[in-house]
């Protein structure tokens, strides 16, 4: 059959049209995303002073910094991903490796798989719930396992289904040296599969660093500098939801500075772990 | 051609004619769930030899290497029956200490699987698990299976880089150091060269031949050009069946049955 020259010309001519509209469309997305990061620099940035790092969060109108959320954010956050990283990881483990096909693993799968669309703020009244109420307080702890709920379901997904990409010959040519299945686990998978389950982790932390609504369940806020996690503690995020909500200017201006903040931290902290952690390119 | 009657070879007779026996494979019924993979296979595995298993694609060749080390146990609904004794003890038998054995009898994949660690890491990685060694003395051992593996010159200058950079044929050689690094009595070799070129083949071949001397080992392959180099003993499976086994030279030359005769002068399989 004669390959006609009319046929190929209405091919490359669909295929232009079709090329040039995915570069439409990406525009327009990058559009938005620069127009977003352009205002939040420009707003940050001319919210930035030395008092941002050096005090804590001031009464409108008067000289203040942020120096009090950022070390609660630095403290919730930590606690929240070193219990997510802990229960994620483990759980991932379990249900990639040990459960099988039992009915009891396919139910934790699909809880993971809920939990990880949840909206944030039921997560936030559910710890309000369990670590607030009973204590009569608020806490930077609550805030913590707050954000452990959201952290886990990330990382617990992207551990399974980097754990499931690893050949099973990878699997039996541990056991064929007679090493304990758990040491297989330990020293070949989780080595194996460590750049995955570090993506898993960072998209974890990037998610949890800007969530506001279940902060505002559990470690609420705090004018103060306070090193004291079993009580209410300042963050950023609720930093920049109750500066914006307010009717002055100073206050508005600290809330951009924390979302810069945040917006960097994420950022540094994800550039960071990925070049100190980079695999040694062998010879 | 020589005169073939297609059923009057004995199996049940099987014996390798000099050499002690290190594995007795006796009346081995295997099943992966209800499916019957191996069909009172009976076969003997000489000391300090190779021996050779061939046979088309799903007679059960793998199948039976992986009984060897009882690999088929990480599965559950998969089952042997029947006697495999290793040194006159019957590794089937419930309450076999399965880290032992497979301590004693190793195993190389059809990939080459090396771990996600350095080439010197590799070949420490199972030494680790049963022997602790000083630094000098784990070297020692590090280089001796480098050596015996064939593979010693070619990584002994970067041997704290990562085994997953090397080639092909050379991870597979790297596999074999990490499994006679253990000191195991054993080596199974499940098809390792399918997935190796020409030359790495050969180098590899070259391994075994210089293995053989200290180490029972058992190849599972589809080259028949393999076999025939590499082992003293073959047994031809068909269908999850032992249907021959005898020394390398007359299974090669003067097949006793009509199905090894047509797969060894290729008229199927």
């Amino acid at each position: 059959m004669a390959v006609s020259s009319g046929h190929i010309a209405r091919r490359r001519a669909l295929n232009a049209v079709f090329v040039g509209f995915c570069y439409l469309v990406t525009a327009i997305a990058l559009l938005f995303l620069a127009a977003v990061l352009w205002t939040l620099v420009q707003k940050g940035l001319a919210g930035m002073s030395l008092d941002i790092f050096t005090m804590s969060t001031p009464a409108a109108g008067s000289r203040g910094g942020l120096l009090n959320a950022i070390i609660g954010s630095i403290m919730i956050s930590s606690l929240g991903m070193a219990i997510a990283l802990a229960v994620g990881i483990l759980a991932g483990t379990w249900l990639a490796e040990y459960s099988g096909d039992s009915a009891f693993g396919s139910a934790v799968r699909f809880i993971n798989d809920v939990l990880l669309s949840a909206p944030s703020i039921l997560i936030g009244l559910f710890v309000w719930y369990l670590l607030v109420k009973p204590f009569h307080h608020f806490s930077g702890i609550a805030g913590g396992v707050a954000l452990a709920f959201l952290a886990v379901p990330v990382i617990a997904r992207t551990t399974e289904d980097v754990l499931r990409l690893q050949p099973t010959s990878l699997r039996e040519s541990g056991i064929a040296l007679g090493t304990p299945f758990w040491t297989v686990v330990r020293a070949i998978l989780w080595r194996a599969g460590g750049s995955g389950i570090l993506t898993g982790a960072l998209l974890a932390f990037s998610r949890i660093s800007g969530e506001t609504a279940p902060l505002l369940f559990t470690s609420l806020n705090n004018q103060f500098f306070s090193l004291n996690m079993t009580r209410e503690m300042a963050s950023l995020p609720a930093v920049m939801f109750s500066g914006a909500l307010s009717a002055y200017d100073d206050l508005q201006r600290l809330a951009w500075a924390a979302a810069l903040i945040v917006s960097i931290s994420v950022l540094g902290v994800i550039v960071g772990t990925r070049v100190l952690l980079r695999e040694p390119r062998s010879a | 051609m020589n005169t073939l009657a297609p059923d009057t070879f004995d199996v049940s007779v099987a014996r390798v004619t000099d050499a002690p026996v290190k594995l007795d494979v006796q009346e081995l019924d295997f099943f992966y769930g209800k499916t019957q993979a191996l069909k009172g296979v009976s076969m003997p595995f000489a000391e300090k030899s190779v021996t050779a298993l061939i046979g088309p694609s799903g007679c059960g060749k793998s199948t039976l290497l992986r009984v060897l080390n009882r690999m088929y146990a990480l599965y559950p609904g998969q089952r042997a029956t029947g006697r495999i004794l290793l040194d006159g003890e019957d590794i089937l038998r419930p309450g076999v200490n399965l880290s032992m054995l497979r301590a004693k009898v190793g195993m190389v994949f059809q990939k080459p699987t090396p771990f996600p660690m350095s080439i010197y890491d590799n070949v420490a990685f199972g030494v680790r698990l049963y022997e602790t060694l000083g630094k000098a003395e784990m070297d020692e051992r590090v280089e001796d299976s480098l050596q015996r593996a064939a593979l010693w010159d070619e990584v002994k200058d970067k041997l704290h880089s990562s085994g997953l950079g090397l080639s092909g044929g050379q991870q597979q050689r790297l596999c074999v150091a990490r499994g006679i690094a253990v000191r195991p009595e054993v080596l199974l070799l499940d098809e390792p060269t399918s997935a190796l070129d020409p030359i790495s083949s050969a180098k590899l071949e070259e391994t075994v031949t210089q293995l053989k001397n200290d180490y029972t080992i058992v190849i599972v392959t589809h080259n028949l050009g393999q076999a025939a180099r590499v082992s003293k003993y073959t047994g031809f499976m068909y269908l999850g069946e032992l249907v021959e086994f005898g020394d390398t030279a007359s299974m090669f030359t003067r097949p006793a049955t009509k199905r090894a005769s047509d797969y060894i002068t290729g008229r199927f399989g």
